[in-house]
């Protein structure tokens, strides 16, 4: 009975706070941006290196996906809390998070990307006379990038999501709305925080998408001539 | 013989894991300005030995050298910049329209724009591809475009040496003849040196100036032209795998030109009906060819004598004729459907005999 | 070395007692166990079903989009004043805290993944077995039965995998709204700023996920029919190539 008090106004959501927050909801939708943002690119900088050395050393590939698949497997939370007693409820803590759930996803799709090209396109290229490191720049990496932007958009997908449990380590973009209006049993925050948060995601899914189409315009289909 | 352009000292190559060698002691030489046919059944070390030339695979032992220099010592990328390289998957890249498929070389050797654009240009039109398909990616091409394009690729920095394997594998029958006739028309004006792997003999036959016959193993059961292998298939293992039909085989690599002509029932315009009714006589046959000034102009009915002096008469034309480089192949089938059991011979407009079905079957039997 | 020793000394003084470490493991894995089962009764059957009948791409497309982009952390938020409401609404629940509302959530975040992978599994069984089946005069739901459902199996169980890993994982969060389990000890030591407390919380939630993993993995191992062949990864997610070209969902993933 006490929550029912709590809860204070009986509307379930009451655009008129909204109105007056506009402000913090700036703020914190461009702390959840940001955060998403360095978790996508420190994510994709390190893929890429435990990617590269997979591919080149075939045999490190299964221990880089069995450890990242251990990072994916243990809750965020559990993450965030064996950080917290080193760095503390710092955005440092938040990204180790969030940057480790990137990995696995993304060093699968970088792996696969460049393991499903057309061996007849790599053997063409060598016999032209293509050196490694210009066989992975010019061909390999842009075939395997439908793949790799696949893994990137359910990567970036998933980062919003999680960015929302940063607000228990002082952090949280639009998750500050979720936990407060959950310690203050105010439901236009917890519904305003969510729905922010679903579209982030959409929002960022959608830019992925059309940055594919338009990096990728040997594979859209085109009208006759 | 001069310097070989290509040439294989006891080359061998094991696979890691394998016990017996995919290519076994191999000695091959090939001569600028040659096309050689490595021929087999699917399994006998036919890719290897080409890899090996552009050191897609590197040898376990022995010395192949390119322009006299070995292989070996020169850095593997600058090498295969200086080797035509055309697969049967042909490995366009999807991502690169044919314009810029076709100029890779030519980047990789850091040309500048305008040369590129110029020689990609000449290349389109030199394997004969449409130019609007220059800016297509390669999965809006046919089959036999993209064979066309990896053609152009393969030929765009000029490379004296090409290497193709299967290149018709993957195009319909009937596209892969236009296109091994291109090919020979494309040889005929580049002297490249060129080796062309298949499994096909009769493309062996068609296209190989000689052509080498690998056993499983890759061991070399012959090596020759094609004509002295089929006249002379060195042991059973090359016979059973030239086929039965070796004899017709071998009659598609000798031109008319080579065999005896006959004269055939053919008078001169002026000629009175006694003697054109002789000719036929001599011939055993109910028509007569009509020769004005050298030309022949066709040819008449036994009754149309009737009608009056041959000088007068309509010449009908004849429907079958064959050029004097055409090979006894193609005369066989032309002869044969022809009702008379002959066919004029021309050496370009000028008419020069007869050949006849007896002719052809006594060059059989040699 | 002080602190291991005090995170040693934690475990012994706290595994009993009703704030102990063995009544929260139970809570915790008691909350989740009900929740998948929950789920898999109701999302497995309406998979099948339409994936049998080739009904309802739309809708799992959907669902997979939603079910991806919803932060389970606001699934869990929501929760709260929905069961706080259904308590004051119907009689016989008298409170809408602690075990209600994480239940309420825990379950909603596991239908999609049940359900998309159940509905993919089916979809992709080879046209051409459930063809020869249907000659040989399988028919509705039988051919489902005995045919269709066993060749699914192994995305179903991939399905329920990462389903239950993900649930075990968003269950910590239970806490939040006045949930026994393991993320009290996060929660609660976050708030105390008890470092000890807070990486045994994490040890023993970590430790919970990882065996669900590994059980789940081991139970489809068991299992799938051996002609199937599968080979298993040990951890989460397929790359992302399956389903590339927008005829399915990347259902079988996360
Ligand atoms: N990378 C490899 N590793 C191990 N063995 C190989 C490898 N490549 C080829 N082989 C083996 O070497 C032998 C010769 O293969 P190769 O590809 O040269 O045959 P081929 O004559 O080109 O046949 P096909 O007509 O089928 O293309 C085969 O037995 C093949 O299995
Ligand atoms: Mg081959």
């Amino acid at each position: 009975m006490i929550v029912a008090q709590a809860a204070g106004d009986p509307r379930f959501f009451r655009w008129d706070w909204v109105w007056g927050h506009l402000d913090l909801i700036g703020a914190k939708v461009l702390e959840h941006l940001v955060l998403t943002g360095i978790a996508l690119g420190v994510g994709l900088a390190v893929s890429f290196a435990l990617a590269l050395v997979g591919l080149r050393f075939p045999r490190t590939y299964q221990p880089i996906t069995w450890v990242t698949g251990l990072l994916y497997t243990i809750p965020s939370l559990a993450l965030f809390a064996f950080l917290v007693p080193v760095t503390g409820f710092t955005t440092l803590t938040a990204e180790i998070g969030l940057v480790s759930y990137t990995l696995l996803i993304l060093i699968r799709n970088i792996v696969a990307g460049v393991q499903g090209i057309d061996p007849a396109v790599r053997e063409s290229a060598l016999g032209m006379g293509y050196g490694r490191r210009r066989l992975f720049i010019e061909i390999e990496l842009p075939l395997a990038l439908p793949v790799i932007l696949a893994g990137l958009r359910i990567a970036a997908v998933t980062t919003i999501g999680l960015v929302t449990v940063t607000a228990l380590i002082g952090k949280g973009g639009v998750g500050f709305f979720i936990l407060r209006g959950l310690n203050r049993f105010f439901d236009t925050e917890i519904v305003l925080g969510t729905a922010l948060s679903v579209l982030l995601a959409v929002a960022v899914d959608l830019v992925l998408v059309t940055t594919e189409r338009w990096l990728t315009p040997w594979s859209r289909t085109r009208g006759a001539g | 013989m001069p310097e070989p352009m290509i040439s294989l000292e006891g080359v061998t190559k094991v696979f890691p894991g394998s016990a017996a060698p995919a290519v076994d002691n191999l000695t091959l030489e090939v001569a600028a300005g040659e096309v050689a046919v490595l021929v087999g059944h699917s399994g006998c070390g036919k890719t290897t030995t080409l890899k090996m030339i552009n050191r897609l695979i590197d040898p376990t032992s022995g010395r192949i050298t390119v322009a006299g220099e070995d292989v070996m010592t020169v850095p593997a990328p600058e090498l295969r910049r200086r080797i035509g390289y055309v697969i049967q998957q042909i490995g366009l890249f999807p991502h690169r329209t044919i314009a810029d498929n076709i100029a890779t070389v030519p980047r990789l050797l850091g040309w500048d724009r305008t040369r590129i654009d110029e020689r990609t240009d000449e290349l389109i039109a030199l394997v004969d591809l449409d130019p609007a398909l220059r800016n297509r990616y390669p999965r809006e091409l046919s089959g036999g475009q993209r064979q066309r394009a990896g053609v152009a690729r393969a030929l765009a920095a000029d490379p004296p040496v090409l290497l193709m394997d299967e290149p018709f594998g993957a195009v319909d029958p009937i596209v892969r003849s236009r296109l091994q006739d291109e090919l020979l028309d494309l040889q005929r004006r580049l002297h490249k040196t060129i080796v062309l792997v298949t499994h096909d003999i009769d493309e062996a036959i068609k296209l190989g100036d000689r052509v080498a016959i690998l056993q499983v193993g890759g061991v070399l059961a012959q090596h020759d032209s094609p004509a002295a292998i089929l006249r002379d298939p060195a042991g059973p293992f090359v016979e059973e795998f030239l086929g039965s039909d070796r004899g017709i085989k071998r009659l598609s690599l000798m031109p008319i030109r080579d065999v005896p002509l006959e004269p055939g029932p053919v008078v001169s315009r002026a000629a009175d009906p006694e003697e054109a009714r002789a000719a036929m006589a001599r011939y055993g046959v109910d028509w007569f060819g009509i020769l004005d000034d050298g030309n022949l102009e066709g040819w008449a009915w036994a009754a149309d004598l009737e009608q009056g002096p041959i000088a007068s008469l309509p010449a009908r034309s004849f429907r079958v004729r064959l050029g004097y480089d055409d090979s006894l192949r193609d005369a066989l089938d032309t002869v044969i459907t022809s009702h008379t059991g002959v066919a004029p011979v021309f050496d370009g407009e000028r008419f020069v005999g007869m050949l006849t079905a007896e002719a052809i079957s006594r060059e059989l039997a040699r | 070395m002080g602190f291991f020793a005090d995170l040693g000394r934690w475990f012994l003084e706290n595994w009993s007692g009703d704030a102990g470490w063995l009544v929260r493991i139970w809570q915790h894995v008691e909350v989740s166990a009900v929740a998948v089962v929950a789920a898999v009764l109701v999302a497995l059957p309406l998979g099948a079903w339409l994936g049998h009948t080739g009904r309802g791409g739309l809708a799992v497309v959907s669902v997979v989009n939603i079910g991806r982009a919803m932060p389970s952390f606001g699934i869990l938020a929501l929760a709260l004043p929905f069961t706080i409401w259904l308590a004051d609404t119907v009689w016989f629940i008298d409170n809408g805290l602690g075990f209600a509302p994480t239940f309420v959530a825990l379950f909603a975040l596991a239908l999609p993944p049940v359900f998309t992978n159940t509905w993919a599994g089916i979809r992709g069984v080879d046209p051409e077995i459930v063809e020869a089946a249907r000659g040989m005069g399988f028919t509705g739901r039988r051919l489902l039965r005995d045919v269709e459902f066993p060749l699914a199996l192994p995305v179903i169980l991939t399905g329920v995998r990462v389903t239950a890993v993900q649930v075990v994982a968003t269950a910590t969060l239970g806490a939040l709204v006045g949930y026994g389990g393991l993320g009290r000890y996060i929660i609660d030591g976050f708030a105390t700023q008890d470092d000890v407390r807070i990486v045994a919380g994490a040890l023993l939630v970590a430790a919970l996920s990882v065996l669900t993993e590994a059980m789940f993995s081991l139970v489809e191992r068991r299992v799938v029919s051996p002609g199937l062949g599968i080979e298993r990864q040990t951890t989460v997610p397929t790359p992302e190539t399956r389903f590339r070209n927008g005829e399915h969902p990347e259902a079988v993933l996360s």
